[in-house]
């Protein structure tokens, strides 16, 4: 191993399938080995067990289904108020600021710590969810998205200013092109908080979703349960976190070139 | 003709944390001559760069002022192109939409920009490169991209601030010849900073020798070898005086500014 030597493909993805085998390894043993009491962990068998009940009997997949909903809703309401409130932050210097410091306390503000307020404004419907979701990203995407628009490198808008570009010219083609890569990537980051945010939001006060179904298996025991659901999210992340790179990669070919 | 007066133009810096204010440029005064090449010599840190960003309007003098074409320079603008030390194609363009960038800004139709792109891509010798991102080239096709870009926009001057400073000397030297080969066609006003003697003689029809910081122009050379100029005149005897009365005045700088620090 050097510093910074690439490896192949093949060995890339043998690595990362290992990592699981190994951790599935070391749970197994654990439980199954009677090592630690059912009670608390549920071995790899029962999960599977338990999760195929869930999935086939109670309905499961709506619960993932709605969860998903709710993520990808507040997530893209979030996205379409921040990313221009952050682009025109990270453009213009007297709009920064006037709203920095604002955003950089509501940033602080912990989303699952509205959810009773929420709940007491928007009722425990699908908005009431939406919202904390909404609340929990918007303001970590303005700042990011502010933050990568004002560090665009300065000789690349003197080389368009020298070219004849105006203002507009250079927010809609030197500023916005040039972190476009940087800014996808801050979605992708914060889509994968907005996650933890749903989870928190379905454990309270809900009726239905993936966080639903976990607090209801805790009053039952059913840590198998649990565990799969826990699991399951971690699986929907991965692959909304592999489309989301495969996206990237399809729309800024330049940036990796 | 004078194209652009540089008059009584100074520049001094704000200090920088209770530090005392820099002054990078003293009050100079140099009238540039239409379809002139001039090029300016001079240690590092001697106001190259402050004296270049300040024709493009890119920084504003301290006192005195710009004129181009009895115009005063207040802000920058397409009729004062410029290449950088630095590689500032846009990563996001292709080589071709790099070049037709200004083009663009000026509301000027697809058509039209198509045509003049590629007739720059064959003056530069990279028709092949089109549709490449600037990743994919080396420095030596960036710059030369760089220099397509400006010109395609046809401006009035065009400023260049070392732009073959990174570059190996096989390659620096091809892109002299080049950027010559574009001059003597066009005769454009050409401003050249640079710290390489031999350049700074190859390419000018006039060479202006800055001292060390607080620059000023301490001489003003002409150089009077015929164009069209081949690489083999860097041997010629002319070229050679040239190159020790103008290595003798940098030494004295390199010298006071080495004694400075
Ligand atoms: N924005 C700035 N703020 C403060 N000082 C500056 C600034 N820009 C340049 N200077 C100072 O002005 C002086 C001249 O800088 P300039 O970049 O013009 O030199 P140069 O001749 O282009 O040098 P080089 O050949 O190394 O590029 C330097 O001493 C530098 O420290
Ligand atoms: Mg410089």
């Amino acid at each position: 191993m050097r510093p910074l030597a690439p490896i192949s493909q093949t060995t890339r993805f043998v690595l990362g399938i290992l990592f699981f085998v190994f951790f599935f390894a070391a749970w197994a043993f654990a439980t199954l080995g009677g090592f630690v009491s059912p009670t608390f962990l549920a071995d790899p068998v029962t999960m599977l067990n338990d999760g195929w009940v869930l999935l086939t009997k109670h309905g499961f997949l709506g619960d993932i289904g709605i969860t998903i909903w709710r993520v990808i809703g507040g997530f893209i309401l979030a996205a379409l108020v921040a990313v221009p409130i952050g682009i025109l932050m990270g453009a213009y210097k007297p709009i920064e600021a006037f709203l920095e410091p604002f955003v950089s306390f509501a940033r602080y503000l912990p989303a699952s710590a509205f959810i009773p307020l929420l709940i007491l404004w928007a009722g425990i419907g699908e908005f009431q969810k939406l919202l904390v979701i909404f609340i929990g990203s918007v303001f970590q995407i303005i700042l990011m998205v502010a933050i990568i628009v004002a560090g665009v490198r300065r000789d690349l808008v003197e080389a368009a200013l020298t070219l004849g570009a105006r203002d507009r010219g250079i927010l809609a083609r030197v500023l916005i092109p040039s972190s476009a890569p940087d800014i996808a990537e801050t979605l992708r980051l914060v889509l994968g908080w907005a996650w933890t945010y749903v989870i928190v939001a379905e454990l309270i006060g809900s009726s239905s979703g993936i966080g639903h179904m976990i607090i209801d298996s805790q009053a039952l025991l059913a840590t198998g349960q649990m565990i799969f659901g826990i699991i399951v999210i971690g699986v929907i992340g991965l692959i909304s976190d592999f489309l989301f790179k495969a996206a990237n990669r399809r729309l800024f070919p330049w940036s990796l070139a | 003709m004078s194209k652009l007066l540089i008059d009584n133009v100074s520049r001094v810096f704000p200090p920088v944390r209770g530090g005392a204010p820099v002054q990078a440029l003293q009050p100079t005064t140099v009238t540039i001559a239409d379809n002139a090449f001039v090029t300016i010599l001079g240690p590092s840190g001697c106001g190259k760069s402050t004296l270049l960003r300040m024709v493009a309007g890119l920084d504003t003098p301290t006192t005195g002022q710009v004129l181009l074409d009895g115009k005063r320079v207040r802000e920058p603008g397409p009729d004062r192109g410029m290449v950088f030390q630095s590689y500032t194609l846009f990563p996001w363009l292709t080589v071709a939409e790099n070049i037709a960038f200004g083009l663009r800004e000026k509301g000027i139709s697809q058509g039209e920009r198509r045509a003049v792109v590629s007739q720059w891509l064959e003056r530069i010798g990279l028709t092949g490169f089109a549709d490449h991102y600037p990743k994919q080239l080396s420095g030596g096709m960036q710059q030369r991209t760089a220099i397509a870009r400006a010109l395609a926009n046809d401006p009035a001057v065009l400023l260049l601030d070392e732009p073959f400073g990174a570059l190996d000397n096989q390659t620096r030297s091809l892109m002299q010849e080049l950027l010559l080969g574009i001059w003597e066609r066009d005769r454009k006003t050409i401003l050249f900073v640079t710290h390489d003697i031999e350049e700074a003689i190859f390419l000018a029809s006039r060479v202006l020798v800055m001292s060390a910081r607080p620059g000023r122009i301490k001489a003003d050379v002409p150089v009077t070898l015929p164009y069209p100029r081949h690489y083999t005149i860097k041997t010629s005897p002319e070229f050679s005086s040239l190159r020790a009365q103008l290595t003798e005045q940098i030494r004295e700088e390199a010298v006071l500014a080495a004694a400075e620090h």
